[in-house]
């Protein structure tokens, strides 16, 4: 029998500004419903003029986009959350 | 003089100029983000206008939110610093419309140097050596192909409409080349909304060698020697120093004659920096020209003795020159730290945050120029510079005691900065005796990791 699915908050390792898209004519890198495998790149993180890619730190689906797109996080703030098994 | 300059800039930059600015008698504007309200500059000038908004695109990068301000506040001048709208010609040429005084020079010559193919076509017309490659923008792969057979491998990419190190590509092999063209050129279209590219024959761990200039408006064109700025972070200057350990003075009188020369070919006013490369055979190449304050102007300061942000604000009220590299007052030797809120050992990652702890270096022979302070909180959204700590004495080794003492004295914490890098380097033996090139900072640094 499967296990019943857990929430797993995916944070931002340093301040900075949130991006859900890499360009903005570009689609976002997710959605709301989607499912995500480990690695998968869920967003950018800019700081200091430079950008990280934010991986999924698991197979899962996203049922949460926490942080606005263009909008500033703080150190440690909740991006999403997935739900993994 | 002028009554009040409006500074168009933030950081440690903006505080420099508000110090020139006092020195000189003239009242001083900040502009300031939101995300800046705590800044030192803004805390510094006479008057401030905020600027609503914290990305450098609503705030710093606005040129109609900065030209309103200097009209709601009656400044006659605008100082743009380095980045952000220094090199802008097209603000240039509003702040003539706004009948203000850009200080820095005319939007023409701007556009001329920011073109980086154009500059080259120029120097090469005046008689500078330039770097062997396609002396034009070239558009097809084959062309591209028969260019790099001439000049031989490795050859280097890049974008007319780049520098600083954007947009650049080495290519080993006519395989790399053909794969690399296509997307260097959809990414120079997509970063700098121009996608001419040229190519040039790629020289390994050359050194950088910089000359600083000042030209009057009566088309008068000095030099005031050079900088050493070969110690580099994939192509980020960390250190320099003034003058280098690898000219001598008859090849000084040469690259200091050539700068004049790139100069003069775009009718250059006010101050700039032209750069170069110099092989290990001493064959210098002309790089680009810079058409604004540079970062490590300070070095150039302390050996001449002459403030670069006070003769910028002179020469834009169209005083005349008042002296060149051989009248100037040249002693010692200076060198630069570039203190980062990076993480050298975590592939230079930003490292934003709160100071808590921060104790400045002194005593004599040290400049700190910065604006952050104890309990300071480093915004995320800006530039990673805290503070440049320039070292002076009457010699390299002095100088390099100095600055080796100051970095030991420095403390910034919790935040993770570049200064454990600077004590490295300045400890080494290569660099001690002069010895080093771009590729010169590697081996302090663990590897890193090329992922996507």
């Amino acid at each position: 029998m499967a296990e019943s699915p857990k929430r797993l908050e995916v944070r931002a390792p340093i301040a900075g500004v949130f991006y859900r898209k890499p360009s903005p004519e570009d689609p976002p890198y997710v959605e709301v419903g989607d499912t995500v495998k480990k690695k998968q790149v869920l967003c950018l993180l800019e700081t200091m003029k430079v950008f990280q890619k934010i991986k999924s730190p698991a197979d899962g689906k996203v049922v949460e986009i926490v942080a606005k797109n263009e909008e500033p996080v703080a150190d440690n703030g909740v991006l999403m959350i997935l739900e993994v098994n | 003089m002028f009554k009040k300059v409006l500074v168009a800039n933030r950081g440690e930059i903006a505080v420099r100029i508000i110090r020139a600015c006092r020195d000189l008698g003239i009242k001083t504007v900040a502009v300031f983000s939101e995300a800046d309200r705590q800044g030192l500059h803004t805390a510094m000038a006479d008057e401030g206008v905020c600027l609503a908004g914290f990305r450098p695109v609503d705030t710093y990068l606005n040129m109609e939110k900065i030209l309103r301000a200097a009209r709601e506040t009656d400044s006659q001048a605008i100082h743009p610093g380095y980045g952000y709208l220094a090199e802008n010609d097209n603000f240039a040429a509003r702040c003539k419309e706004e009948g203000l005084i850009f200080i820095g020079p005319e939007p023409q010559s701007i556009r001329l140097a920011g073109n980086k193919l154009a500059a080259k076509e120029r120097a090469a017309a005046a008689g500078v050596p330039v770097i062997p490659g396609s002396m034009r923008g070239v558009v097809s792969r084959d062309e591209v192909l028969a260019i790099a057979g001439e000049t031989g491998y490795p050859v280097i990419i890049k974008a007319s409409a780049g520098g600083g190190g954007r947009g650049m590509r080495v290519c080993l092999d006519p395989g790399e080349l053909k794969e690399e063209f296509s997307v260097a050129r959809a990414e120079a279209g997509a970063a700098f909304g121009d996608d001419t590219l040229y190519i040039e024959k790629y020289l390994q761990n050359p050194r950088h060698i910089e000359f600083q200039i000042l030209g009057d408006k009566s088309g008068r064109i000095v030099h005031l020697g050079e900088r050493e700025c070969s110690v580099q972070r994939r192509y980020q200057k960390l250190l320099e120093e003034s003058p280098s350990p690898a000219l001598d003075d008859e090849l000084r009188e040469k690259m200091g004659g050539a700068a004049l020369k790139v100069a003069g070919s775009i009718d250059y006013f006010n101050a700039g920096t032209v750069e170069f490369i110099l092989d290990e055979k001493k064959n210098f190449y002309f790089m680009e020209i810079n058409s604004r304050i540079q970062v490590e102007h300070p070095v150039t300061e302390m050996v001449t003795g002459i403030d670069l942000v006070k003769e910028q604000i002179r020469l834009s009220m169209g005083e005349p020159l008042a002296c060149d590299y051989s009248s100037a007052h040249k002693k010692g030797w200076a060198i630069e730290c570039r203190i980062n809120a990076e993480d050298p050992e975590n592939s230079f990652l930003p490292s934003p945050g709160t100071i808590e702890c921060y104790r400045p270096p002194g005593g004599y022979g040290v400049r700190l120029d910065t604006h952050v302070y104890q309990g300071y909180e480093i915004p995320p959204y800006y530039d990673s510079l805290l503070a440049k700590l320039i070292a002076w004495g009457p010699d390299r080794k002095s100088a390099m005691g100095v600055m080796s003492r100051a970095l030991q004295e420095f403390v910034i914490e919790p935040v993770k900065t570049t200064i454990p890098l600077h004590r490295k380097i300045l400890a080494d033996k290569l660099f001690e005796e002069g010895y080093f090139d771009t590729g010169f900072v590697k081996k302090f640094i663990p590897e890193e990791e090329d992922e996507d």
